[in-house]
This record gives C-alpha cells, sequence and structure tokens, in this order.
C-alpha cells in the first residue's frame, strides 16, 4: 500500500540506529567548510542542530522571526522532559519508554523512529547538563524525576516549570557560542517566506527581513526546517503569538508533503477562557496533576463554591473511570473526559466550561510528611495544610502566581478551574527515518514534522524529540546526504530558480498589501479559529467536517477579496506578517479538515464522534487506518492523499487501555 | 464571559523608524474588561485603529505567558508597569481604574535603538551572551548526569540565576542603561555549577568587555533594577560578579 518509502534501515529494532551510525558516510572535515546549511527556527530543533551542525564543521545560517533566538516559543515549555534514565529504578527502560510513546500515541507513529527517540533520550539530559542547564536536584545532589500523563514511571526531568525555558538556553548558549565563533550565522527578525528549489533540491529559502521588509535570497547546500507547530490555526491555543505554519506550507506547495494534518493535541490543563477579548490560552502544566485530583460535583448545575461541596458529593471522574491510571491517564483520554462531564451539565465557573483541579489532599500529606521530618508526628491541619503549602510553592510556585495573575483567584486556597484547549500538533511535513520530507535536501525536525507522536503526545516528549533531532539524530542523518553534495559549489543567488521563487514571495505581499478592504487579519483569523474547534476539534463528525470545508472555502475567497493590510511593505509591518500566515492557516485548515475525514476511525486526538466505543473511547480501526496520510498539495488548494502503512513488528497492537 | 466597562486614554509613543523622531499620541479606548492583559487591551486599541484605516501600534510580545521576554513596555514611568515581578504581557487591567491616564512608552537606553513605536533592539543582549555566556562542550560524549552531583541549594541558586527572560527591564529602568543585572545573573548562574568552573574568570572578563563595548552604562549600585526585574533577579549576582570580575584580575594567565 505504501507509495512512500520510509528509508528505515534494515535489522532489529534495537539494533537499528547503532548500525546506521556506524555505517552512515561521512563528509571529511575540509568539505564541511565548504558545505552550508540553513537552518529555519532557533527553538530547540532549531537551536540544538544550527550549535551542533556548526561544531561539526559546517557553515550554519540560522533565522528566526524574534529579535533573538532565546525567545523561540520553546522557551515557554513548563513541565519536563522524559528520559529513560530509571534514575528512580521504579522499572524504566528504553524498550518502556519506546512502549509507552507508541501506545501513547495510539498505535500511529513509526516505531522505528520511536524507538531511537528512546534510545537517544538519556544522551540529552547528559548534554544539557554539561551545558549547565540547572534542572531540580534532590537532597543528595542527584536529579529529580517526576511524572506525567501517560506512564507509570518517574522519568520526567525538570526545572521547576520553567523546562523549555532552561533547555532552550543551554541550546542558545551552544549557539550564541557558534555565532561568537563565526561559525554560525544568525538571521533574527527574519521570516522564511519560500523554499528554492534547483534540479528537485531544496537549494535555500527566501526570508523577508522584517525590520526593513527587504526579501532576501540565501544559498543552502540543504535547508532543515524547525519551525515549530500550527495549533495557532485555531486562533486561541497555549501556542505563542508568533507560531505559524508558514515555512512548512511553503514547503508543502514546493512538493513537500504534509502528513497527519488532523492530529491536534487538546491539553487538558488550560486556564479556561474568560472573553471575546482572549487572544491567547495559558497553560497549567501537565504535571499539576501529579499532585492534584480532579473532579467536578456529583450534582447537575451545583453554585456551591468548591469548599462547601463535601466530599461524598464530589465526582472524582477519572480516578473512577481509570482506576490503573487515575489522574495520570494520557491527555487525549482527560480532555475528553472534561469535556463530557461539562457537555452532561457538570462543569463548574460562570462559564461552566471547566472542572476543577485540587491540590489539597495532597498539600496536605506532604504538610504531614515535613512535620514528621521536623519531629511532629502528630500535626493538626492546619500546620499540614501551611507545611504542604511550602512544598508545592517550590515545586510549581511559577504556575500558581501565573494563575493568580491570569484568573485574580488564589489557587493555593481554592482548586483551580481548567478546562482543555489547543496544544501541539501532531502533524506536520512528512520525513523519512533521516528527518528529510520528500523534497530532496529538505529536512524537517521538531514539532514540524509529523514524526514519533502518532496520533497523540504524551507529556514531556516535545522537548525530547526536538532536542533528539537537533543535538543526535540530524547531525549523522544530513551527513549521509551531503556526502553526496560535496562537489557542489555554492549556487549564485542570481540562478533563476532563486529568482523566481523571490518573485512568488513578493507577489503574495504586493498582493496583501493592495486588497485593501475591510476586515482586519485577527478578523479573519478568529472566524477561522471558531470552525476549526467547533468542527474539527476535540471531537469531528463527517457532517461538521464537509461544513467546515466548504465554509473555510468561503472564508479564504473573503480573505483574499477583503482583508485590510495597513502600511506598506518595505518597513516593519506586523500586520502584513500577520496576513500572510494567516492565508496560510486558512489553506492549512482546510486539509486538516480534509484529513479529518478521511480517516474514518478514532485515534488518539482525532476523535470522530461516529468511531467509539459503548464507553466513549477511542475505536480504531487498524485493519484501513493503520498509515500515515500524506497529502501532497496541487494545483488550486487541492490536496491528493499518498499513505504510508505503519507496521509494528515489536509491539502488539492492542486497544489501548487505561483501566 | 466578562464584558468591560472600563474607559482609559492611553498615551503612546509613536515613531515611524529609528531614522525619524518620535511623540506620544493620544488614544482612547472603551468597553475594556478588568480580566484582559495589557497586550489585549492594545489588541482593542489596535483593531480601533485598523479600522479606521490607521496603523496599528507596533510592540514587541510573543508568548504572553511571561516567559520570553519580549514584551517591553515602560507604562506610567515602570517597565512592565504598575506591578511587582510581571511583564506586560502578564499585567492585567484589573491593575488600573476606569477614567486613567496611561503613558506608554518604548525601554530607553542608549544600547536599545528603538525600532518603530515601542519596538526596541535588543540584540546587544545576545552579543553579550556570544562573547562568554556559556559552557564550551560540544554535542555527544557528554559524561551521565549523575556522575556530577551537584548540592540541591546550589543548583537552586544556579537556577534562580538562570530565571532571568533578557527581557532588558533592568537596563531600561537603570538611570546608566547599565546591563549588569542581566549579565550577572549568567556569570553566576554558571559560576555556581562545578560545569561552570573551567572558564568561570574568562567568561567574567569577556562578557563584562563585551557589555562595555555595546555601550551600557555603569552600575552605581542603585538598586532599580532589581526593584523592576519581572523575575526578581537578585543584586547580589552583580556582587557575586563583581567579586570573580576582580579575583580574575589576579588569576594567573593560564588559569584564564
Ligand atoms: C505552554 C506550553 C508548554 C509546553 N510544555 C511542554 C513540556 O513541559 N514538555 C514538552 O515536552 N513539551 C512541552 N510543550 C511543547 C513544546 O514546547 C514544543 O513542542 C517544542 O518546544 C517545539 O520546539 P520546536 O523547536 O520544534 O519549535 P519552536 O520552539 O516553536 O521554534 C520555532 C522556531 O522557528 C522559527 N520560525 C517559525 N517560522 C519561521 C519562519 N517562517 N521564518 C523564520 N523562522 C521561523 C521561530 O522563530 C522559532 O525560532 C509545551 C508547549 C507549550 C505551548
Ligand atoms: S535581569 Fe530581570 S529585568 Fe534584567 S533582563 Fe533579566 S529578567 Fe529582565
Ligand atoms: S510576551 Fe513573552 S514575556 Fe511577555
Amino acid at each position: 500500500m505504501s507509495d512512500l518509502n520510509s528509508n528505515i534501515p534494515e535489522g532489529e529494532l534495537t539494533t537499528k540506529w547503532t548500525k546506521y551510525k556506524s555505517s552512515v558516510p561521512l563528509v571529511n572535515p575540509s568539505n564541511k567548510r565548504t558545505i552550508e546549511v540553513i537552518i529555519v527556527g532557533s527553538g530547540l530543533a532549531g537551536a540544538s542542530a544550527a550549535a551542533t551542525l556548526a561544531e561539526m564543521g559546517y557553515k550554519v545560517k540560522c533565522f528566526c522571526f524574534q529579535d533573538s533566538p532565546r525567545r523561540a516559543h520553546s522557551i515557554a515549555a513548563q513541565g519536563g522532559i522524559n528520559a529513560a534514565k530509571n534514575y528512580q529504578n521504579d522499572g524504566d527502560s528504553v524498550y518502556r519508554l519506546f512502549y509507552d510513546t507508541i501506545k501513547g500515541g495510539d498505535y500511529r507513529a513509526r516505531e522505528a523512529n520511536v524507538h531511537r527517540l528512546a534510545e537517544v533520550s538519556a544522551n540529552i539530559i547528559d548534554q544539557c547538563v554539561a551545558q549547565g542547564v540547572p534542572l531540580a536536584r534532590e537532597y543528595g545532589g542527584l536529579l529529580d524525576n517526576r511524572s506525567f500523563g501517560g506512564t507509570q514511571v518517574q522519568r520526567t526531568f525538570y526545572a521547576a516549570g520553567q523546562t523549555g525555558q532552561q533547555l532552550l538556553l543551554g541550546a542558545y548558549s551552544a549557539l550564541e557560542r557558534q555565532i561568537g565563533m563565526g561559525k554560525v550565522e544568525m538571521f533574527t527578525r527574519h521570516e522564511m517566506l519560500e523554499v528554492v528549489k534547483i534540479d528537485g533540491k531544496a537549494r535555500g529559502i527566501i526570508a523577508r527581513n522584517l525590520i526593513t521588509g527587504e526579501i532576501e535570497r540565501h544559498f543552502g547546500h540543504a535547508v532543515v526546517l524547525g519551525t515549530g507547530g500550527y495549533g495557532n490555526v485555531f486562533y486561541l491555543s497555549t501556542n505563542a503569538m508568533g507560531s505559524n505554519v508558514t515555512a512548512a506550507w511553503k514547503a508543502h506547495k514546493q512538493g513537500a508533503y504534509f502528513a497527519n494534518p488532523c492530529y491536534t493535541q487538546i491539553h487538558p490543563t488550560c486556564i479556561p477562557v474568560s472573553g471575546d477579548h482572549q487572544s491567547k490560552l495559558t497553560l497549567m502544566s501537565e504535571s499539576l496533576r501529579n499532585d492534584g485530583r480532579i473532579w467536578v460535583p456529583k450534582k447537575k448545575d451545583d453554585l456551591r463554591k468548591a469548599s462547601e461541596i463535601p466530599e461524598d458529593e464530589r465526582d472524582y471522574y477519572l480516578e473512577r473511570r481509570y482506576p490503573a491510571f487515575g489522574n495520570l491517564v494520557p491527555r487525549d483520554v482527560a480532555s475528553r473526559a472534561a469535556k463530557e462531564r461539562c457537555d452532561a451539565g457538570y462543569g463548574v465557573g460562570a462559564s461552566k466550561l471547566a472542572v476543577y483541579l485540587d491540590f489539597k489532599a495532597n498539600t496536605e500529606r506532604y504538610g504531614r510528611i515535613e512535620a514528621a521530618k521536623a519531629g511532629n508526628h502528630n500535626p493538626d491541619k492546619e500546620t499540614c495544610m501551611r507545611l504542604g503549602t511550602e512544598v508545592i510553592k517550590a515545586k510549581y510556585g511559577n504556575l500558581f502566581d501565573m494563575y493568580a495573575q491570569i484568573t485574580g483567584e488564589n489557587p493555593y486556597e481554592t482548586p483551580m478551574r481548567i478546562y482543555p484547549a489547543v496544544h501541539y500538533t501532531m502533524g506536520g511535513l512528512w520525513v523519512d527515518y533521516n528527518l528529510m520530507t520528500n523534497v530532496p535536501g529538505l529536512y524537517c525536525t521538531g514539532e514540524a514534522n509529523f514524526s514519533d507522536h502518532g496520533a497523540n503526545r504524551l507529556g514531556a516528549s516535545a522537548l525530547m524529540q526536538g532536542l533528539a533531532d537537533g543535538y543526535f539524530v540530524l547531525p549523522y542523518t544530513i551527513g549521509a546526504y551531503l556526502s553526496k553534495e560535496i562537489s557542489v559549489k555554492a549556487i549564485p543567488t542570481d540562478h533563476p530558480a532563486f529568482v523566481e521563487a523571490e518573485a512568488r514571495a513578493k507577489g503574495i505581499l504586493d498582493t496583501l498589501i493592495n486588497i485593501k478592504g475591510t476586515k482586519s487579519v485577527d478578523h479573519f483569523h478568529k472566524r477561522l479559529g471558531h470552525i476549526m474547534w467547533e468542527k474539527c476539534g476535540m471531537a469531528r463528525n463527517e457532517k461538521g467536517l464537509k461544513e467546515a470545508i466548504e465554509e473555510i472555502r468561503a472564508l479564504r475567497a473573503e480573505f483574499w477579496r477583503d482583508v485590510r493590510v495597513p502600511g506598506s511593505v518595505d518597513e516593519l509591518n506586523t500586520e502584513l506578517e500577520k496576513a500572510g500566515r494567516v492565508a496560510d492557516f486558512i489553506e492549512l485548515g482546510e486539509l486538516m479538515c480534509i484529513d479529518a475525514l478521511n480517516r474514518n476511525e478514532s485515534c488518539g486526538g482525532h476523535f470522530r464522534e461516529e468511531y467509539q466505543t459503548e464507553e466513549g473511547e477511542a475505536l480504531r480501526d487498524d485493519e484501513h487506518y493503520a498509515y500515515v496520510a500524506a497529502w501532497e498539495f496541487k494545483e488550486g488548494v487541492n490536496f491528493e492523499l499518498h499513505k504510508e502503512e505503519l507496521k509494528f513488528e515489536n509491539i502488539k497492537v492492542a486497544q489501548r487501555s487505561y483501566k | 464571559m466578562s464584558t468591560g466597562n472600563m474607559n482609559l486614554t492611553l498615551k503612546v509613543w509613536r515613531q515611524k523608524n529609528n531614522k525619524t523622531k518620535g511623540a506620544l499620541v493620544d488614544y482612547k479606548v472603551s468597553d475594556i474588561s478588568p480580566d484582559m492583559s495589557f497586550l489585549e487591551m492594545f489588541d482593542v486599541l489596535n483593531e480601533q485603529l485598523i479600522n479606521k484605516g490607521e496603523e496599528p501600534i507596533v510592540f514587541d510580545h510573543d508568548c504572553r505567558e511571561g516567559i520570553c521576554g519580549m514584551c517591553s513596555m515602560f507604562i506610567n514611568g515602570r517597565p512592565h508597569g504598575p506591578k511587582d515581578l510581571v511583564t506586560t504581557c502578564q499585567l492585567h487591567m484589573r491593575s488600573f481604574k476606569d477614567g486613567d491616564t496611561i503613558v506608554v512608552e518604548p525601554w530607553r537606553a542608549k544600547a536599545f535603538p528603538v525600532i518603530k513605536d515601542l519596538t526596541v533592539d535588543r540584540t546587544a543582549f545576545d552579543r553579550v551572551i556570544a562573547a562568554g555566556g556559556f559552557i564550551s562542550v560540544n554535542t555527544g560524549n557528554a559524561q551521565d548526569a549523575n556522575n556530577l552531583p551537584i548540592p540541591k541549594i546550589q543548583a537552586d541558586a544556579a537556577f534562580e540565576a538562570a530565571a532571568c527572560i533578557g527581557c532588558g527591564a533592568c537596563v531600561a529602568t537603570c538611570k546608566n542603561a547599565s546591563a549588569m543585572l542581566f549579565v550577572s545573573a549568567k556569570v553566576s548562574q554558571l559560576a555556581q555549577l562545578p560545569q561552570g568552573q573551567p572558564e568561570r574568570y574568562r567568561r567574567v572578563q569577556s562578557m563584562v568587555a563585551q557589555m562595555d563595548a555595546e555601550g551600557f552604562g555603569n552600575c552605581t549600585n542603585t538598586g532599580a533594577c532589581e526593584a523592576e526585574c519581572p523575575k526578581g533577579i537578585s543584586l547580589e549576582n552583580i556582587a557575586r560578579m563583581n567579586r570573580d570580575f576582580y579575583s580574575a584580575k589576579f588569576v594567573s594567565e593560564e588559569d584564564i
């Protein structure tokens, strides 16, 4: 069935990567100096790759649209990063991490990639610690771990609620070191607008200097996109405001397949929407579920305050439905369960679209332990709560402060109100085992590619994948390609392919500026987001998806007729930047719905209402849908489906159960 | 859903680019909800401007979660506004009153030239990091992380210094536009870790040299930086960095 070659090496699963590494062709050091690599993105995936490739001797150019690589969206990740270190001696292993990830992804990820990810996970922690990343430690001086959803071991490394920040600053400092040595040329406030292809291979990009508006041409023997996820297609999401799909989408339009676009992860613990003004949603890290219990009142429309509802009138619905994993079920399961309770009328708060995340039980328990440490074996409740609050503060203080800041409520006193929100996109550019798209020389890493997470990502695995790709995978696999390119001299940027790509990029900018319509870019973005959330969000069905496709097409036509972009193209123009991104989101939105409509099953973050078990769990159809859906862009805005069959040789595919 | 009823007058710095002069321009916004963040209030204003056919106000922002360090506004004379320990994106309108007049300006410092409206160029910070704000370790072959135990207290202290988001409020608020708090945070994070020792003295010297070359002013220990830092980075870092900087002069060349 597959018409795509994933280039998975032959042999035993557990030795594929080791064998690959020791047999892959190398590029000799003097050749590396003449080979140029373009890396778009300076998040965990981009910065780690740029730093490592420069260390290896390649000439690297790195791009980001923020003012500094340190501000890439990875900076916002809160909870942690997984690694199969088994430091806690609780039975963790490479195989277990591999297994949990495949199962968590509802058997829609590629075994070979996931196993490699699990294998290199341990090296990531070593590398980061060597860089001076201050991960949390125990009193004995060793690294601390905590739990995340979808697993029964403690394998998550963290730095308070700022793990992404610390990991990114580690990669950023490695990158800055190379910049300082002149081995990486950094282009901040630059947006990539086109891929340049020569003789079918990616050979450069067109970028816009966001300060001056100038369009620039950049050559590279290979191009790597580490440009992050596209969750902002929903307008409201936990992503940073600038996160967008443009780089991947433009590559898609140049022939790179877009895989599994409909797989969106909805994160169960976000601060609920408070009004129409809202520009983004804020995550409360999943690690909180470690210490929090989730509940709603047993009575419908219960207007009492949380503190006035006695224990036996609370429904701890996750513990009730999933006794084995309880509050630590994976995200897709937890999100759907919250929606189910709210839809059934048990939601809390003014909007009724929220459930409680309550820390009281564990606060008290921690307090008791602290009191015992201090020799008090019979502490009163108040003492327990006071001491326990200190422990909670140390673990999650910044998240609690953020919650208080946004909601005006004190989460140390009353439970948090949380609701699911769009968080992460498992879909992205299709890549083979080498992280190369189907366009030779065009690579894609981190959240921007589709690999490794299947239909649902387990918490703390995105940071792991971003750094695995950038530090440990791409540096090997790109060498395999570049070893055959050593005789290619730098191609001058007056080559017709550059001229043509530049004209394409300019044409779009000029068109946008000249529409001079009546509605702002945000107006269109919000409408798109509304369609996507209502019809391609936490639950989808055939009817809704068909409607959504029609609505999005109409919205696209209206956008190109009536959008208003003030200012000009040759200056810093944030509305113009947004307009280009929203134009791409509109096209992507349509493809997401088409993909969701094609997949007549439920799996992970893709829940088709028509396909569920009697208990309301996702019902997969392995016979017909155990494939990666890779879409090819066609003239106009049309898409053709290609399939990569998924083979499970090492894991027994089973109905996913967390009971 | 909350609907707002606050009405405000904003005086906002408008400047087309760094070759033209800027000025404060008055704007009125209405129906502002106390649950909005300061930046969401700006979104409302910008939407109004676009509808009138005017150019929206340009300001830097990205995460809107208080962690990327990108947002940067002087609000009523204070970086990130009237509340302590928050960034502009985490400042909510409930911190203001109906009828208030709010003055909004960009960061002011020679080393942070204005690009447009409220957006300034903070790349000087990156160059200071490139000068030495790292541990020189290539990828691969790092020893097992637990072979290097670090006492929790020390790790926590390093973490506290590492929490700097590079926003530049410390520079903007300092009467000398000094970057000492920012630079000392990185110096002291790495100086407190065993991994940071080999380059400890070289690091502080190169970072300070770059800081001076970028045109940041001197530190005269006024403490405004600490008071305005959204992440509570402590002045102790400056003391620690000064100690290392002076010690570096007495460390023999081979040790640097
Ligand atoms: C609030 C939040 C919390 C999270 N917490 C966790 C967690 O605890 N654990 C975990 O594992 N994961 C977490 N995640 C997910 C994880 O942070 C991301 O998936 C991951 O950081 C993505 O990294 P990346 O390098 O692929 O992309 P990003 O960090 O998004 O980087 C994208 C880069 O590409 C650049 N770029 C994009 N488009 C262009 C263009 N056209 N031209 C030039 N440059 C461009 C950007 O400037 C940026 O540098 C969290 C995500 C969010 C939103
Ligand atoms: S020290 Fe504080 S104020 Fe200065 S850049 Fe860092 S976080 Fe911002
Ligand atoms: S926008 Fe990121 S800190 Fe304010």
